[in-house]
């Protein structure tokens, strides 16, 4: 076997709508390799969110599909498991972090019978067993005076702690995989700190491998290995994390690099911009969606670009228009 | 100078009810005790984490929430105490802009609708000099005349934001003050905005109070920035000297955290513990000396933290928690001389 943990080849995931349907994530592929953290980069509605939830199988329904490709995890095609099958993977193989700790945790149950709940479905303790297991993952997760906290609900922790408690549930089973959906996004800079180098530290001494899906650009910089960007249901450059951000090829990378703001950067100068905006699901084209996106014309809106390998492990959707050395 | 805003020592306190009675249980002291100023054409950032009265300095200053103590003076008028009927006529020269565009917008109204609305409620021009002003908004702002009579929902995030941009600088106002408005935005659209409201200054003279969390957006548009903590302002200086050299332990806290675009800078941070303290009961003394757990906590219990002068424009609160030795021993002289 390889040394990649999860293979996703070519998945599409679509949502059935009124207006038809509509593919949200349009044949994505990437690798997670073991012990390390893939990042997943992109704007709002491209379609990195639908991945992770299509690789655990918690899409909306009826509407949200897997109409094709495969989710290779541990050698098995997660997409074709029968949901029974897939519930004993998720939360005891793979862990999920979600962004809002709040609706991810029950407000009527104390945070402890929450955790056990882990316990009880995948490792079948008995109660005692499973609650006692839960302090250890509160401590693990560096709450304070975990004994006391197992019984507290919810709304009596800070939004820090929630983000804790969330955590140390999808860790309670000692996944192999942790998929975390913008998990700091809901807070505060200093807590977002504290809550990244948690899972660092988690990650390293759990040995587990990582999905990490942010907009984020400097998270990405200081937590992953490998980045995947995302751009309109498509991967339009996958790389190393240094070598993305030392050459980054796609015209969408650049721009999306070049439109933060840094500290650096002299106050009230003009950031440089990406114009226009992602069209909607429905009107995208089928060829390269970052020309449509620039107003350009032709032939590259008509035909998908193919992805192609520019360096060692670095991939880019090689459109002539987008793609820097790319074409040929 | 002549300032165009002036704030001096205001407080918000909202009252906290509880018990069958509803009494008055104590107060969230959401604002306290801040005083800055703007002068025309700059723009003055304002960060801080969530809970710390930044959004509420900025409603009071507009008056949408009334100051408990204090004084807002713009233009040489004294806000606080006017009556709404005084007020109207000054709401011209001060106007806001809100994170959510979605939810500031009303979407029953139609795009020319929420734009022509504050000319109507001012009594501001003809019908058709209205409609004109409206094109000549939408066009301002970069978005079509054709969108005039499409509804906000519409739109995306970062053109919604451009029409409650349009609505606040329909009037011509003076002072834009703007709260978090490209939070919500994605990075390739906050850039977009964030040079918009650039290009809008340069070319109408606004002043910007411009409220944040994130300090390298607000570093970005800022001429001087002021860093809030807990209800008080805890260091006020050039937007670059705060990036560079800041002298409170919280705003190098807020510095240290932001996360670094550079994967080949190695990352050493000194992580700060715990959460921002509840407003309803503030620590007595040093409120981030207080979450630092500081030794010389005790001693600012009851001591006078308020900002001074450290270097030219540079200011910063009297917190011997706070400070390195031989920049409180500087304050601490600035303080006896007074």
């Amino acid at each position: 076997m390889s040394d990649n943990i999860l293979e996703l080849r070519r998945l599409v995931t679509a949502f059935d709508t009124e207006g038809g349907l509509l593919r949200a994530v349009d044949e994505v592929s990437f690798d997670v390799r073991k012990g390390r953290t893939l990042g997943i980069v992109g704007e709002s509605g491209c379609g990195k969110s639908v991945t992770a939830m299509s690789i655990v199988r918690l899409l909306p329904q009826p509407a949200g599909n897997i109409l094709g490709g495969e989710v290779r995890f541990k050698g098995r095609d997660l997409a074709a498991l029968k949901p029974g099958e897939m519930r004993r993977v998720r939360g005891d193989e793979i862990g999920v972090i979600f962004q809002e700790p709040m609706t991810a945790l029950n407000p009527v149950h104390r945070i402890g019978r929450q955790l056990s709940e882990c316990f009880l479905q995948h490792r079948r303790m008995s109660k005692r067993e499973a609650w006692r297991e839960s302090i250890e993952m509160l401590r693990l997760v560096r709450i304070p005076a975990p004994e006391l906290r197992a019984g507290d609900f919810p709304h009596q922790l800070s939004g820090g702690m929630r983000q804790r408690v969330v955590i140390a549930m999808a860790l309670a089973c000692r996944p192999d995989l942790v998929i975390a959906d913008e998990p700091t996004t809901a807070l505060d800079v200093t807590v977002q700190a504290q809550i990244l180098d948690l899972i660092k530290g988690l990650q390293a001494e759990l040995g587990m491998s990582m999905i990490l899906i942010t907009h984020d650009l400097g998270v990405i910089a200081e937590n992953c290995d490998d980045v995947v960007v995302m751009y309109a249901g498509r991967v339009v450059e996958r790389a190393p994390v240094r070598e993305l951000f030392a050459n980054p090829r796609h015209a969408y990378t650049k721009g999306l690099l070049a439109s933060i703001p840094r500290l650096e950067t002299p106050s009230k100068t003009v950031l440089p911009v990406i114009p226009g905006m992602v069209a909607g699901l429905a009107d995208l084209v089928p060829g390269c969606r970052f020309c449509q996106r620039m107003g350009r014309e032709g032939a590259t809106l008509r035909e998908r670009p193919v992805v192609r390998e520019v360096g060692p492990d670095h991939w880019v959707e090689d459109c002539p228009a987008c793609a820097e050395g790319g074409a040929r | 100078m002549s300032k165009l805003l002036k704030v001096d020592d205001l407080k918000v306190h909202f009252p906290v009810r509880g018990g069958v009675l509803r009494r008055r249980i104590g107060s969230v002291r959401a604002v306290d005790g801040v005083s800055l100023d703007i002068a025309p054409g700059e723009t003055l950032g304002l960060v801080g984490e969530s809970g710390c009265g930044k959004s509420t300095l900025g409603k009071a200053i507009v008056r949408l929430v009334k100051p408990t103590a204090g004084r807002v003076e713009f233009d040489g008028r004294d806000l606080t105490r006017m009556t709404q009927a005084r007020l109207r006529p000054l709401r011209r020269e001060v106007q806001m802009v809100f994170q959510d565009p979605v939810e500031s917008l009303n979407a029953r109204l139609s795009v020319r609708e929420v734009i022509e609305e504050p000319l109507i409620i001012h009594g501001i021009g003809s019908r058709a000099e209205r409609r004109r002003k409206v094109a000549e908004l939408l066009d301002r702002v970069g978005l079509p005349a054709s969108g005039a009579e499409r509804y906000p929902f519409e739109f995306s995030g970062g053109q919604r934001q451009r029409i409650g941009i349009a609505r606040a600088i329909a009037l011509e106002p003076k002072l834009v003050v703007c709260d978090e408005p490209v939070s919500a935005l994605d990075v390739s659209v906050q850039s977009q905005v964030l040079n918009l409201l650039l290009e809008l200054q340069r070319e109408l003279g606004l002043s910007y109070l411009f409220i944040a969390h994130d300090l390298a957006v607000v570093k970005h548009i800022s001429d001087r920035v002021a860093v809030m903590y807990l209800g008080k302002l805890v260091e006020m200086a050039g937007a670059e000297t705060i990036y560079r050299e800041p002298k409170h332990a919280y705003t190098r806290a807020l510095l240290d955290a932001i996360p670094e675009p550079d994967p080949t800078r190695e990352v050493r941070r000194e992580l700060l513990e715990g959460d921002v303290p509840s407003p309803i009961d503030p620590p007595k003394g040093s409120a981030f000396g207080h979450r630092l757990g500081h030794p010389r906590y005790d001693e600012t219990i009851g001591m006078d933290l308020a900002m001074r002068e450290i270097g030219p424009g540079h200011w910063v609160s009297a917190d011997p928690c706070c400070l390195a030795a031989e920049d409180y021993a500087r304050v601490a002289d600035a303080k006896a001389a007074e």
